[in-house]
């Protein structure tokens, strides 16, 4: 197995007023192809700040992140938009689809980002709403959706345009655990199946079940290795 | 062009607040139209007047006249190409309240002056034989459903005849086309040597020498020459150009000019401040979907753009449909009257407009177009 993603001694440190705060204080993890990786850890302990790191959004204060043999740490704003359309799917707490756009215009938007034309978006929209089960909801606007539904047609989006990586911030924090039940299988099937890398942020131990390896994180630094299943 | 349905749902939203930004730039932009519009018909008007003639008149007050033993001085003034006269006759149809404003005159040299008066050779020379012959508009015509042969008998409280009576009877032996010239122009024409032989008094008298010359650059020294020639006599005269007459008459318009773009541009100010708010609003408003844009590999550039977009887009296509509005306007039978059928909405006040759509677009959506260019990912997400 080779890693995708490898954090070397990795810092995060804000400026809050005047003072300087570490969120992370040299965190060191790699996750390998096909993974599925759930991340737990009290509140305020800097998950979803090292989550953001691994997908590109923000920049360490000092380490490396190598994300499929790229270091991104150092890339501009710019080239890491681009880099995130090719390689990271986004999966959030609060689904945050576009309200204005249908469920099947808000998968499109990735599609957007490529060179693909418009019949080949068309096509690509209805493969991954089928994978989810929604096909026949492709016209509905989010807020006639359920939150379940809502959560499935964001993973719809999430994969639609084929990414290395799919992150998830406590993807069924919001939803009742029927809904989780049925988001997680959807992210288990999409890991077994199609071999998706998924690293996944939750407070929810239920969930947290479903991940391949579960890692702790506390005050900043991880607390290795408390499950590995096969 | 893909990107065309993320931004039309940007703009719609909220759908009653774009209604209304719309509507407003709609009205402002007609209103621009309008303006804008008038003014340049009251410039094209006063300027198809063109300077290649000169009025003559008696500097006490018009309406003393001058003797017609003016004319072949006038015309002895090098660079005179032409002389014609008008004489104020007056008149009603019928009844003194239908009044129907005439002028003598003497027709072949009236046309040679005013050039752009359309006129078929055979009711100019039908007027030359005619001496009770008359040449009216054909819009004159059309509005009295009076055709060439017809006899009319006018009225007049100023002019009776040396036989006693008041009517003077007249043949219509012809129309012409004035369009050219807006409504204004007189209409209403019996020969002048007719009028001086069968009116009971005031023979000899010339309310306006109309004075054709042949390089506009020379009126000025024509004027003063003309003038210099009667100075300091009985009947002295007055020589303006057509467009100096022109505006003299419109000034009680006041100073359209400066009324036009002053309202024009409180209104495009207040506008300004109105979409801006809106365009605002609206980028505060999805801040959290801006980032979601940006997360899923939007480039900060894009979002400007797309956001930019939405304010062009906007004020474009309102600001198209109120200059359209503004167009069909100008085609209604109000304002053809005062511009002549020729006019329509000039060219210049619609691209004029649409530089004005634009501008309202760039400074209205820059701000936040750029605020949202500038948002940070991580903190928008997390509702910071
Ligand atoms: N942009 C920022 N500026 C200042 N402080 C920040 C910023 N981002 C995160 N922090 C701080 O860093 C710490 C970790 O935040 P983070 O969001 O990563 O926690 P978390 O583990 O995801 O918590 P939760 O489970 O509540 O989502 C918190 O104390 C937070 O206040
Ligand atoms: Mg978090």
């Amino acid at each position: 197995m080779t890693a995708i993603v490898s954090l070397r001694n990795v810092k995060k440190s804000y400026l809050r007023g005047k003072q300087t705060v570490e969120v992370l204080h040299g965190v060191d993890l790699e996750i390998q192809a096909s993974e599925f990786l759930g991340l737990m850890g009290p509140s305020g302990s800097g998950k979803t700040t090292m989550l953001n790191l691994i997908a590109g959004l923000d920049q360490p204060t000092s380490g490396e992140v190598v994300v499929s043999d790229k270091r991104i740490d150092k890339l501009s704003r710019g080239a890491l938009a681009d880099w995130r359309a090719r390689h990271i799917g986004f999966i959030f707490q609060f689904y945050n689809l576009l309200p204005v756009l249908t469920a099947e215009a808000n998968v499109e938007v990735p599609l957007l980002l490529t060179n693909l034309s418009r019949a080949q978006r068309r096509e690509r929209v209805q493969t991954v709403l089928q994978l989810v089960g929604l096909a026949d909801r492709a016209k509905h606007k989010p807020n006639e959706l359920s939150g379940g539904q809502q959560q499935r047609v964001a993973i719809a989006r999430a994969i639609v345009a084929d990414p290395t990586l799919l992150v998830c911030d406590e993807p069924t924090g919001d939803l009742d655990r029927q809904s989780a039940e049925e988001i997680m299988n959807l992210l288990q099937a999409l890991n077994r199946t199609q071999g998706k890398t998924i690293v996944m942020v939750t407070h929810d131990p239920r969930a947290a079940e479903y991940a391949s390896r579960e890692l702790h994180l506390d005050k900043g630094q991880l607390a290795h290795d408390a499950r590995r299943v096969a | 062009m893909k990107y065309f349905s993320l931004v039309w749902a940007g703009l719609w939203r909220k759908r009653t607040r774009t209604v209304f930004t719309m509507l407003s730039i709609v009205v402002a932009f007609l209103l621009f139209g309008l303006l804008q519009g008038i003014n340049q018909g009251f410039n094209t008007v006063t300027s198809n007047l063109d300077v290649d003639r000169l009025y003559v008149s008696a500097k006490t007050n018009m309406t003393d006249g001058l003797p017609i033993a003016h004319l072949n001085r006038i015309k002895s003034v090098p660079g005179v190409r032409a002389v014609s006269l008008w004489t104020y006759f007056g008149g009603f149809y019928q009844k003194a309240q239908d009044p129907l404003p005439a002028f003598a005159t003497d027709a072949q040299q009236l046309f040679s002056v005013y050039k752009d008066i359309k006129i078929k050779p055979e009711y100019l020379e039908a007027m030359r034989k005619t001496r009770t012959g008359v040449l009216l508009s054909e819009q004159l015509a059309k509005q009295r459903g009076w055709k060439v042969g017809d006899h009319i008998p006018v009225g007049t409280s100023i002019w009776t005849k040396k036989d006693g009576s008041s009517t003077w009877d007249f043949d219509i032996v012809g129309t012409f086309d004035v369009s050219k010239y807006g409504a204004g122009f007189p209409a209403f024409y019996l020969n002048y040597d007719y009028f001086n032989e069968a009116s009971a008094f005031g023979q000899g008298v010339v309310h306006y020498y109309i004075v054709g010359i042949d390089d506009p650059h020379q009126a000025m020294r024509i004027s003063q020459q003309i003038d210099a020639l009667f100075a300091n006599s009985t009947y002295e005269t007055q020589t303006q150009t057509e467009s100096a007459l022109a505006v003299m008459q419109l000034k009680q318009l006041g100073d359209i000019n400066f009324i036009a773009n002053a309202i024009v541009g409180a209104v495009l100010f207040t506008l300004l401040f109105l979409t801006a708010n809106t365009m605002m609003q609206s980028v505060r408003e999805r801040t959290a979907e801006l980032a979601v844009l940006k997360t899923l590999g939007f480039a900060d550039g894009k979002v400007l753009l797309l956001v930019l977009t939405e304010a062009l887009l906007l004020c474009l296509f309102a600001g198209m449909v109120g200059l359209a509005l503004s167009s069909l306007v100008f085609e209604t039978p109000a304002l053809r009257q005062i511009f002549g059928d020729d006019f329509s909405m000039p060219l210049v006040v619609i691209v004029m407009g649409a530089g004005m759509a634009l501008l309202l677009a760039l400074v209205s959506g820059l701000p936040p177009a750029w605020r949202a260019r500038q948002l940070n990912i991580v903190d928008a997400l997390a509702g910071r």
